[in-house]
């Protein structure tokens, strides 16, 4: 009875103070940034899009003296993160979670298309060009069959291994195997970082392997790849997850502001929004982060330092 | 995701023992029990040994499971074949939970229970890790270091004794390390997220803690939910917390909290339940009331397993705090994750060696201060003027160095900062070169790796995988039979049964079969070296600073050089899982034959027992209640990290919560998720005899 009696006291205790503290306040404020007057930016786990938030950083707080964040998140944690206005930018959308576009674009409308980000991405299956050398006719998907005893490893169930990368990457591969008669297997590395180790390990030894992978890469600047071709891709020959058998698109990547900074943001939300560079200025910048192991920062004040011309358009022209 | 807390060795040679032997009840729910009501050298344990030998009742017991068996198959098999799980018995979960999903993305910002009480939740902890921030930000450098020596000094006894000055210089190293490393910034990003989780997990732990402590009805109600917390990787529902609360801090601290608060509810449940019964008896009969007695007797006397809880629930909290960042929490983990994109190993250590001192200045602190609570014990009250007069002088000493701070600048000074990152990657690079391949007559790391694969895990998951679902349920049972009772058969068949219904049988039996692999490889390492640790004695202490960098560095950080040596495949995973569970079993292992009754072996000695027969028939058997435990711990801990294994080309369940995780799917990684935790149960009731988890059970 005595434990009884002190358990009973201790709940009733902690439910009048949670109802308490409930009915104290009223409805909660639905979207709170973490740090107002602050611009967050999320970027996914890959250097390109370190490059473009590093220079977007940079710019900002140098030249406008914004104080700009950046957080890393993969790409459909960092959309639902756009919508709440915990993020307010990211720069570099391969297109990956289209049923999360569409909801809060066109139905939650909370977040806004920011414009193209002027570098063009492109996903494909790559084979490394010493191999290609070898066998040239490696690089047509129709002789892919004839190498799967060369591509085979212990993981791969004797067939021949596709490497694919993270599993937060947008892929079709498995169904593209299937729809094509392939004698292959996708076997997931599992993050990116395993994906580019496992990459140079094969270089290093002069292996063959075929690999799921894509331009803008930093990696490309110091393991040349040749691309394999597949069916050529046409308007809508993905559009069934299931039935694709045809090539990835090039892909002009695309920015989104979250709607409230896009309309208050001021400066920074224009500025962002007339952010744009090539492709070959996004690798320079990469390279120089990841094979060269510059940091971020001192990154983008060199490139900021030289290349004046091109980011001085971004700027509001309010000034 | 880890089960067990990381334990660095304590400051106090007096803390140590009692430390390590309990650290371990508090995720073996199980077999928790068993090791409170009898020390491993009980006669207790000798007559269940002998209980044991017995095979009369196991006989029967079979005989009855063959005859049910003999009777249910044929009709099972006839019914939905023999092959791999028949898809007429699966049960659809994933449709509920995507509806769920869509359910709260759209309505989240308008439902009442978003507006009334999880956003009031989640904006909370926001402004209460922010208000953290600004203090520390504030504090500046100098402020936050003399702040943490003050406290790990007034922890140590706030004296000029050796512990005292340890403790001190212990945080005074760790502060400048950090700085020293350019890790100030993201390192203040997670003390102050630590601070806030580690506040509400001790405070919710303790509450949970004294509800099972006092009732013997919460106790039953709470347990198999702190196992499950436990079990549960992290990754599996960090998503869901993502859903309800957004990405950040909150959710990350939810979490947290989630996961850190059951060590420290167990040991205060522990301490409640193991007050003398004399003194309670002697305040009883003083009138006290059972409020009084609570207050006055039962939890001063639970006062140092609570310390011991904290303790466990800080270690916890901070390497759950790291993994949060993949949900954008930024801090230490974060510059994990970003040097990781690069594939930058050196780059990844330097937060990671921030991750290891914070931990051990932590761990020093809190252990310093449970030696303390000895000490005071024995020398009676100090004087309060004198205690106050100690928290003034400290008070005004962190005072006066944030002014310091503030005139010297609040961020640590940028040209006082080291790069380690070239170097280490060099060093990895060699390193993994050399032995990777080519080496004179054992080959190398990448054969072992493809050898291993082709030899023993592809045999053994054609073989699960290719075995009659009723086969393996019957196995099963039969196995928990022959260790345990109905009860325990029922258990484990179900569990598994259930990884079928949900529809991932095939996919669970992949990990399975990696998850029985790594379980062989720890536990062979982990018992060879603890019982060498427990009979040398320089090994133990040459090997214990390795066992607390294994257990407090984050996974994250091998990822790379374990690709390098086994190329991204199972062996990797396999791996990474071995270096993880390992120290938990050898110290376990070591701390079991060690605590064996020394007149036993004296005896054995002085009958002119050789070194080994010491080993095998008086130590071993003698240290069986702490070999199991470390069986039990084993198991939680490599399916703890099969997420891990996921990230380096484990596939099967890992993979499926990344995926889900990453994609924010939760259908896929909560059910990977759920299919763990069955795992678990399996392997913990075929593994652990019934006698072990209900000590009056025969």
């Amino acid at each position: 009875m005595n434990t009884r009696r002190i358990r009973t006291t201790l709940v009733a205790g902690a439910s009048a103070l949670g109802m308490t503290v409930l009915s104290a306040c009223g409805a909660a404020e639905t979207n709170i940034s973490a740090s107002d007057g602050i611009v967050t930016i999320a970027i996914p786990s890959w250097v390109g899009a370190e490059a473009n938030a590093a220079i977007a950083k940079h710019i900002l707080e140098k030249e406008l003296d914004i104080r700009t964040k950046i957080i890393q998140m993969d790409e459909p944690v960092a959309w639902d993160a756009l919508s709440t206005g915990k993020v307010d930018a990211i720069l570099e959308d391969w297109g990956g979670v289209p049923k999360k576009e569409k909801l809060y674009i066109e139905e939650k409308k909370t977040v806004v298309p920011g414009g193209d980000l002027g570098v063009v991405g492109h996903i494909g299956w790559f084979v490394p060009k010493y191999f290609a050398d070898e066998h040239p006719d490696v690089t047509h998907w129709k002789n892919l069959n004839k190498y799967a005893d060369e591509l085979r490893t212990t993981e791969s169930d004797g067939k021949g291994q596709i490497l694919e990368g993270s599993p937060s990457y947008t892929t079709h591969d498995d169904a593209i195997i299937k729809n094509l008669g392939l004698n292959l297997k996708t076997v997931y590395a599992g993050s990116e970082a395993a994906q580019i180790t496992q990459i140079r390990k094969y270089v290093k030894n002069k292996e063959p392997f075929l690999s799921y992978w894509w331009t803008p890469q930093w990696l490309n600047a110091e393991v040349e790849m040749v691309e394999v071709e597949l069916p050529p891709y046409t308007e809508g020959c993905d559009a069934d997850p299931e039935k694709v058998a045809c090539a990835y698109p090039e892909l002009p990547l695309q920015k989104f502001l979250n709607a409230g900074f896009a309309e208050k943001g001021g400066e920074a939300a224009e500025f962002i929004k007339n952010l744009h560079w090539s492709t070959e200025q996004q690798n320079e910048v990469a390279k120089w982060i990841a094979s060269d192991g510059m940091s971020s920062e001192r990154a983008a004040e060199k490139w900021v330092k030289e290349n004046r011309d091109t980011w001085e358009k971004w700027l509001p022209k309010g000034d | 995701m880890t089960a067990v807390a990381p334990t660095p060795s304590a400051a106090s040679k007096a803390q140590e023992p009692q430390r390590t032997q309990k650290t371990p009840k508090k995720q073996a729910g199980s077999v928790e029990a068993d090791q409170r009501g009898k020390p491993p050298s009980s006669p207790g344990v000798l007559r269940r040994l002998t209980d044991r030998a017995d095979g009369v009742s196991i006989g029967w017991r079979l005989l009855a499971l063959v005859a049910v068996a003999a009777v249910a198959i044929p009709v099972a098999a006839s019914l939905w074949g023999s092959g791999s799980w028949p898809s007429a018995l699966t049960y659809d979960v994933r449709a509920p939970l995507e509806r769920l999903d869509a359910w709260i993305v759209d309505n989240r910002e308008s439902h009442w229970v978003f507006l009334y009480f999880l956003l009031h939740i989640s904006n909370n902890t926001q402004y209460a890790v922010d208000g953290v921030f600004a203090f520390l930000d504030g504090l500046g450098w100098v402020g936050v270091t003399v702040a943490a020596v003050v406290v790990a000094w007034y922890a140590g006894g706030a004296n000029l004794g050796r512990r005292a000055l340890r403790t001190a210089a212990t945080a005074l190293g760790t502060f400048a390390v950090i700085g020293l490393l350019g890790m100030w910034e993201p390192a203040m990003d997670t003390l102050a997220l630590m601070i806030v989780a580690v506040a509400a997990s001790a405070a919710l732990g303790a509450v949970l803690g004294l509800l099972s402590g006092v009732s013997d009805r919460c106790e039953k109600l709470l347990r198999p939910v702190f196992d499950t917390m436990q079990v549960m990787p992290a990754f599996a529902y960090l998503l869901p917390f993502v859903l309800l609360f957004g990405v950040g801090v909150p959710s990350a601290l939810i979490a947290t909290v989630i996961y850190a608060a059951p060590p420290m509810a167990r040991l205060t449940a522990l301490g409640l339940r193991e007050a003398d019964p004399a003194v309670l008896e002697a305040s009883a009969s003083l009138g006290s009331n059972p409020w009084q007695r609570l207050w006055t007797a039962r939890l001063p006397l639970a006062r140092k397993q609570m310390l011991l809880g904290l303790n466990q629930t800080i270690m916890m909290s901070l390497s759950m705090v790291v993994l949060a960042s993949v949900i954008g929490a930024g801090g230490l983990g974060d510059a994990v994750f970003k040097a990781l994109a690069r594939v930058d190993v050196g780059q990844a250590l330097a937060p990671g060696i921030a991750i290891v001192l914070i931990a051990v200045w932590l761990d020093r602190t809190t252990a310093a201060a449970g030696a303390r609570l000895d000490d005071t014990s024995s020398s009676g009250p100090v004087s309060r003027a004198r205690a106050w007069a100690g928290r003034a002088g400290a008070l005004a000493a962190v005072a006066v160095a944030a002014a310091v701070g503030s005139v010297v600048g609040r961020d640590w000074p940028v040209n006082w900062t080291v790069s380690i990152s070239a170097p280490i990657n060099t060093a990895v690079t060699w390193v993994t070169e050399r032995i990777d391949a080519g080496l004179p007559l054992v080959g190398g790391t990448l054969v072992w790796s493809e050898n291993f694969a082709r030899w023993v895990l592809n045999p053994l998951r054609d073989g699960l995988q290719g075995a009659p679902w009723w086969l393996l349920l019957l196995a099963v049972a039969a196995l928990a039979l022959l260790t345990g009772t109905w009860r325990t058969a029922l258990t484990a068949t179900a569990a598994l049964a259930a990884i079928g219904v949900m529809g991932l049988w095939s996919g669970s039996l992949d990990t399975l079969s990696q998850v029985l692999a790594a379980l062989v490889l720890t536990l062979a390492l982990g018992f060879a070296v603890g019982v060498l640790a427990a009979r040398v004695a320089w090994v133990e202490r040459a090997i214990r600073p390795v066992l607390d960098v294994m257990q407090t560095m984050p996974q994250f950080i091998y990822l790379i050089p374990v690709v390098a040596l086994f190329n991204a495949s199972r062996t990797a995973a396999i791996i990474a899982a071995v270096v993880y569970a390992l120290p938990a079993v050898i110290r376990i292992t070591t701390q079991g034959v060690r605590q064996i009754d020394p007149g036993a072996l004296e005896s054995a000695r002085s009958m002119g027992a050789s070194p080994l027969q010491q080993l095998r028939q008086v130590q071993l058997p003698l240290a069986r209640p702490a070999l199991l435990l470390a069986v039990n711990q084993g198991v939680v801990l490599v399916l703890a990290i099969v997420v891990i294994g996921g990230m380096v080309g484990g596939g099967a369940l890992g993979y499926d919560i990344v995926y889900g995780l990453q994609k924010s799917e939760l259908d896929v990684g909560l059910t990977a998720g759920v299919a763990i935790v069955c795992l678990g149960v399996v392997l913990d009731r075929i593994t652990q005899p019934a006698a072990a988890r209900r000590p009056g059970g025969r």
